[in-house]
């Protein structure tokens, strides 16, 4: 007697990064197009989201059609600056360097009390300043780069060049699948494999500030976001610390992840009663 | 045999006029196939997720019907066409997610089923926006005996048991349901519709063809995926996910009465769910109650 022995059901991070490669294509193209946009404007930071944003933007509306800007702050790593020409050369797109230094540096000149951290808010919105300007140079939009991971996590800048982007194509992957898709899309070994950083400030790095693996928090936040206890968490072999943690940064950054709250004083609020798709459109007249 | 034409076609938002308009130009490319039913999406004419916007596009049964009717004259079809389509219905106040049976250059509307199961949960969010239809039932068309049921209806196999027990001979399920769960060959929801399609059809020995609406709406993209499914549970035809397609495929009646006496398994359902019924009511608690359970 053969005795067959079921495959445990399991929560799994791996996608069909194919399917997942042409669904986001469309998406880019389908939604630029009901904007009434066939151009874009990627901010390209010599990192894996800005890089996989931009082949996918690309794939969506031709290199000529997509532009990279690439904005370095005196203390950026001079390895992004190689990464970003050469994402940018990979694709053949329109490649622009706009150094946000002086930008940056004039603000700080008028509070000597700066922070690293808070000069890097002000370079991450400096950026958003260029992104927004840029697009409309070129007549696009410029894409978001964030996932899903750092959305969760609150990590990131907010209303930074990520984050505001009117359209987010890799908003729904966790940092894990983001590295998949850039594997799928074969993008240089080198901007897949280095550690994440923003580049905001001198030594960081993304699993640094976050206290735990992308690779690991990945399978916790799936975990945690569809239900599971902790102690399912716990028996797939995850510290108690790490549980904690990632728990920690999602349940502290709600905020974060919606438009400013409005004090509501009628039964006509905005997105609390009247609620429209943002896709909704009444029909002109003839 | 009757030609069928399974569109999956791509609406425009919110905007009536621009997709009746679409019928109408998919229609005119396949005149030459000669299609007597054409089979469309689940809030085709509106797009899906209104929210609010329910309200401001819901249309009565007459509007529907007049505004069918004329998309229809502007054709020049030369003989009647049959034309299933879902829309959001307005009677009195009242808002549905409801599919419409029309003999366009006929009898005009035939049959029109609002939804049971709304969904809500998750990206859905149907109940807080429309009303629960409540019935479920075959009509006569001028092919045959067929009944319409809406996405989440088709999703409780009890539906098309009541459908298939009323006579139908083909389910028409118009439906919307958006892309998820991406580490398959294709989308899990459109595994799981082609798997659905498949065993309700050869349950019953019926026709099924599903017309599921494709287009991205705000970042949700609606899979496609359309099928029609034949009475031994095969497949006819099979639109590819997320791009607009037509299916062209024949429905013949008189297969059903060979195998349904191979497969009786309505007969015998038939026969057998009387025995059921008590329990039936036992688990929903109106006869003996929940306890009744252990």
């Amino acid at each position: 007697m053969k005795i067959i022995e079921a495959v445990p059901g399991r929560e799994v991070l791996e996608l069909n990064y194919p399917l997942v490669s042409d669904f986001l294509v469309r998406f880019v193209r389908e939604e630029l197009e009901w904007r009434g946009f066939k151009k874009a404007v990627v901010a390209l930071s010599g990192g894996v989201d800005s890089a996989v944003t931009l082949a996918l933007g690309v794939q969506a509306l031709g290199a000529k059609n997509v532009y990279a800007v690439y904005m370095p702050h005196a203390i950026s790593r001079p390895e992004s600056r190689e990464h970003a020409e050469l994402v940018a050369g990979m694709f053949g797109v329109h490649f622009e360097v706009v150094d946000i230094t002086g930008m940056v540096e004039s603000y700080a000149a008028q509070v000597p009390d700066i922070t690293p951290r808070r000069k890097g808010n002000a370079m991450a919105r400096a950026r958003t300043i260029v992104g927004f300007d840029k697009a409309e140079q070129y007549g696009g939009l410029h894409l978001g780069t964030g996932n899903k991971t750092e959305r969760l996590f609150g990590y990131y800048t907010w209303h930074d060049v990520a984050d505001t982007g009117p359209i987010n194509p890799l908003g729904d992957l966790y940092k894990t699948q983001v590295w998949g898709l850039a594997e799928h899309l074969k993008l240089p070994e080198a901007v897949i494999k280095k550690p994440p950083t923003a580049d905001l400030e001198l030594g960081q790095t993304d699993e640094g500030d976050l206290g735990i693996a992308y690779r690991r928090a990945d399978v916790i936040l799936e975990h945690y976001l569809k239900g599971y206890p902790d102690d399912y968490i716990l028996r797939l072999g995850y510290t108690e610390a790490e549980v904690a943690r990632v728990k920690h940064l999602v349940n502290t950054t709600h905020w974060k992840r919606t438009i400013p709250t409005v004090a509501v004083i009628s039964t006509t609020a905005i997105g609390e009663f009247y609620l429209r798709p943002l896709d909704f459109r009444l029909e002109q007249s003839p | 045999m009757i030609r069928h034409a399974v569109l999956q076609l791509k609406p425009e938002k919110g905007q009536i006029r621009k997709n009746l308009e679409r019928i109408a130009q998919a229609l005119s490319e396949l005149r030459s196939y000669k299609p007597q039913v054409a089979v469309l999406p689940e809030a085709f004419l509106t797009g899906y997720f209104l929210q609010g916007g329910v309200r401001e596009l819901a249309m009565t049964r007459e509007e529907l019907s007049e505004r069918l009717q004329a998309m229809y004259r502007s054709l020049d079809w030369g003989e009647p066409l049959d034309l299933i389509v879902g829309f959001y219905e307005q009677d009195g106040g009242v808002y549905y997610n409801s599919a419409a049976y029309l003999e366009l250059g006929g009898r005009g509307l035939v049959h029109v089923h609002r939804k049971v199961f709304l969904p809500t949960y998750g990206v859905f969010d149907e109940e807080r926006y429309i009303s629960r239809g409540n019935r479920i039932q075959a009509f006569d068309t001028r092919y045959g005996r067929v009944a319409l049921l809406i996405c989440e209806d088709f999703w409780h196999s009890l539906t098309a048991t009541i459908a298939a027990l009323d006579g139908a001979e083909i389910l028409y399920v118009p439906s919307a349901s958006p892309a998820r769960g991406f580490a398959g060959a294709e989308p899990a929801n459109v595994a799981r519709w082609k798997s659905l399609c498949q065993a309700v059809a050869a349950e019953h020995g019926v026709y099924v063809v599903l017309s599921s609406l494709v287009g991205l709406e705000a970042g949700k993209g609606l899979a496609g995926g359309s099928v029609v499914a034949g009475p031994e549970g095969n497949l006819l035809a099979q639109a590819p996910a997320f791009e607009e397609a037509a299916l062209i495929a024949e429905v013949d009646l008189e297969r059903l009465a060979p195998v349904r006496y191979d497969n009786p398994l309505l007969p015998d359902l038939e026969g057998g769910l009387p025995l059921l019924i008590p329990d039936l009511q036992r688990v929903m608690g109106q006869s003996g109650g929940r306890e009744g359970r252990a």
